[in-house]
């Protein structure tokens, strides 16, 4: 086990690795210091000495991958790449190219984007799975097929639009809870709630019609007959057997995204302008803030890896029949 | 005639499906799945409007130069058709079938007195006198007139269409299918008609902040819709296939960096990717002036650039989809006798393989379409999406969603976005529901 985990970890190196080289390639091949500096200083009327200014400040006034005039090691740290990229790694983020730090940003803004995206996905999880097994129970009955129109139907609705009319509807109309905002400790619970009910009932269409599937597969097999057989209930089938057998792929389904939930959700976050890191990330795409949008992908890069590999130590940990190799 | 380049790409899509659906209907193993499809009345009612959609978006996909502008812009056929939509602009909020400005002014009447009240639109009900008493009356003749001429032209049709009477005319009517075709297009014709027919008079769906008819806008918006759902497919394909059925056939070391090169592009967050790879095309854009001088071409360009960039972020799934297919299928017996024969690997690739991996293939197609019509909604809101000069149902909703404060509330421009949308992505999803049950082996055999 250990071995392995070892193993994976060392393949998730050269991962990164490759992330790093294009994310790189991404933001400083195509387009050079000089036009990001024109871009962040404004279009006209910007004169040679404000562009060189600016990339001194940021660290953007050394080579790209090669440093000429330098000796010995500091040929390749004393580059771009090496400054900007290599750093990432240690988790070293940088000032972002307003001047803040980008790693207390980070390490403060993470906390309320996981008070939304917790609840949200474990409310979402329970809601979904008892739609699901509710629909399983009445197959082959109107209700089913009242409850399939229903989801495709929920499905196709952007997510915008239940943004907005939940925003309408609960927070205007009804005046229930603020339509946006944020507070810290527990009073941001009154902000919190409409986000979260959105994001499930968002969710609904899609999640629900997953886990029928999950549940049909499974309903099919022939220990559900013997089951069955044996004189247990449809219901009992369903909770007993049916459940905890689905449960594998759920729970797999579910580590994946766990590590995923620091970053928060992009749409939710800015338009209750909670202050997470999903709202950070688009202030910075709008700002056109290069260096915390590359901290960003990075460290989204590394906690999908860290979900990957958390799904496979899961898979073992429920399913006694799968072995690591 | 002036082609765009996404122009070109979608007469490509085009004469692409169409050699597909004669390449398919000739395949007798296609036939079975294509006729379970052809018999379920929901798969054809929803194809039929998505034909109808598909249809709108052809008309605005043939462009030529304008003749009345000083020669730098394009019109297409749409806009030719709207023409009285088009010039029909009012100064600011406008509601559906209003007479009267959504603000009021200050208002000079004849005598030359002043007085603070909602002014006529230049438009919209100009042709009424007396608009308070006049407009629920005009209104609903003018709707029940549009809607009996345009249910009076489909009924002709199918008058026409019935008076066939050959066995196979007749068929057209008897099968549920069919009748369902014909009540979809009944609904479309007939209401597109009045809907067309009550343009000229008022302003259908209201009228934006600038002034411009929502329903023209809307109607623009099903190009963008269109182009980013299937011209990401047309990028995604050939990567997904060539490099999913390579990974799985050949085994080894090639089997490992694809295996590497997708599992990297899957860690980066798409939305990420996209904001940065956006972000790069602006600030190239922005320095490369000289070769987006036009408008039209420029968010052509963006529009092109951001269905590229949805085709490499999201070509990872199906290639892992084809990639374990084919890893069962190399084992099978057919593959081995070719192999045994000396058949080249590249043929085998390409007539035993490649077959056999394309129910899978079109699945991944239909499903994804409505997620990706989807997802230039919420791209847009983000400012990663289409161009905003680009008429999109992202940047209808993104426009009105601050007016939702405003008292009166501004709910025509979310409303129509929101109908349209919903329409072509249930259509979508219905259509691809029936593609994946048909298609899909483990699912066809229980019935």
């Amino acid at each position: 086990m250990l071995t392995y985990i070892i193993r994976r970890l060392l393949y998730a190196l050269p991962l990164l690795m490759a992330v790093n080289v294009l994310t790189f390639v991404l933001f400083f091949v195509v387009n050079s210091p000089d036009d990001m500096a024109r871009m962040q200083l404004g279009q006209k009327h910007v004169t040679e000495q404000a562009i060189q200014n600016w990339k001194h400040q940021h660290g953007y006034d050394l080579p790209l991958l090669w440093n000429n005039d330098k000796i010995g090691g500091k040929k390749i740290t004393e580059t771009i790449f090496y400054q900007k990229s290599v750093n990432l790694f240690l988790f070293d983020f940088g000032i972002s190219d307003s001047g803040r730090n980008i790693g207390s940003d980070i390490r403060q803004r993470m906390w309320p984007s996981l008070a939304l995206a917790l609840p949200s996905l474990i409310v979402g999880l329970l809601v979904n799975i008892t739609l699901a097994l509710l629909l399983v129970l009445f197959r082959n009955s109107y209700l089913e097929l009242g409850g399939s129109v229903l989801l495709v139907m929920l499905m196709s609705v952007s997510s915008l639009f239940y943004i907005i009319g939940g925003q309408f509807f609960i927070g205007k109309l009804l005046k229930l809870v603020p339509i946006s905002g944020y507070d810290s400790g527990f009073a941001a619970v009154k902000f919190l709630v409409l986000p979260v009910i959105i994001s499930v009932v968002a969710g609904i269409g899609s999640g629900v019609r997953w886990y029928r599937t999950l549940f049909l597969e499974e309903v099919e097999k022939d220990y559900v007959r013997t089951a069955r057989a044996k004189g247990l209930t449809e219901t009992q089938v369903l909770f007993k057997h049916v459940l905890k057998n689905a449960m594998i792929p759920i729970l797999t389904g579910v580590v994946v995204v766990l590590p995923l939930l620091f970053m928060g959700s992009l749409i939710m976050e800015s338009f209750f302008s909670i202050p997470g890191l999903g709202s950070y990330t688009i202030d910075a795409i709008n700002r056109q803030d290069f260096a915390i949008v590359r901290s960003m992908v990075f460290l989204g890069s590394v906690l999908y890896i860290a979900g990957l590999l958390m799904t496979d130590i899961s898979y073992t940990l429920v399913d006694p029949r799968v072995r690591l190799s | 005639m002036l082609v765009l380049w996404t122009d070109a790409l979608i007469y490509l899509l085009i004469v692409a499906a169409t050699m597909l659906a004669v390449y398919m209907s000739r395949q007798a193993h296609m036939r079975r799945p294509l006729k379970k499809i052809a018999a379920s009345p929901v798969a054809i009612a929803s194809l039929t409007l998505l034909l109808c959609f598909t249809l709108i978006g052809l008309a605005d996909s043939i462009h030529f130069k304008d003749d009345n502008s000083k020669g730098n812009e394009a019109i297409s056929l749409l806009d030719i058709a709207c023409a009285t939509m088009r010039a029909h602009g009012e100064k600011t909020y406008s509601a559906p079938f209003s007479a009267y400005a959504y603000g009021k002014e200050n208002l000079t009447a004849e005598d030359g007195s002043t007085r603070w009240d909602y002014p006529r639109l230049q438009y919209g009900g100009a042709h009424l006198k007396n608009p308070e008493q006049q407009l629920t009356g005009d209104v609903f003749r003018k709707v029940v007139g549009g809607l009996g001429k345009g249910a009076g032209l489909m009924l002709m049709i199918l008058l026409f269409a019935w008076s066939d009477k050959r066995e196979r005319g007749k068929r057209l009517f008897r099968h549920p299918s069919a009748k369902a075709i014909w009540l979809v297009l009944f609904v479309v014709v007939s209401s597109f008609y009045t809907l067309f027919s009550l343009s000229e008079y008022y302003h259908v769906l209201g009228t934006d902040k600038v002034g411009e008819d929502v329903f023209y806008q809307t109607l623009k918006s099903i190009r963008t819709g269109l182009v980013i759902g299937s011209l990401t497919t047309l990028v995604m394909l050939p990567l997904a296939i060539v490099f999913g059925i390579m990974a799985g056939f050949f085994k080894g070391w090639i089997d490992d960096v694809i295996q590497f090169i997708y599992t990297t592009l899957n860690s980066i967050p798409s939305v990420l990717l996209i904001a940065a790879s956006i972000l790069m095309v602006q600030v190239y854009m922005a320095n490369h002036p000289e070769n987006f001088n036009n408008l039209l071409v420029r968010a052509d360009m963006r529009l092109l650039f951001l269905c590229l960039i949805l085709g490499v972020t999201s070509w990872t799934g199906l290639c892992r989809l084809l990639r374990a297919e084919t890893l069962k299928l190399r084992e099978m017996e057919y593959v081995l006798a070719a192999q045994a024969l000396g058949v080249k690997p590249a043929m085998i690739l390409f007539r035993h393989i490649l077959p056999n991996v394309m129910h899978i293939v079109l699945i991944a197609v239909v499903l994804d379409f409505s997620s990706l019509v989807l997802a230039e909604a919420v791209l847009s809101y983000i400012n990663i999406g289409v161009d905003p000069t680009t008429h999109s149902w992202g940047n209808m909703i993104n426009g009105a969603r601050l007016e939702m404060a405003r008292e009166p509330v501004v709910w025509w421009s979310l409303t129509a976005a929101f109908v349209f949308m919903f329409a072509l992505v249930l259509a979508a999803n219905l259509f691809a529901d029936s593609v994946r049950d048909a298609f899909d082996p483990r699912r066809a055999e229980r019935g």
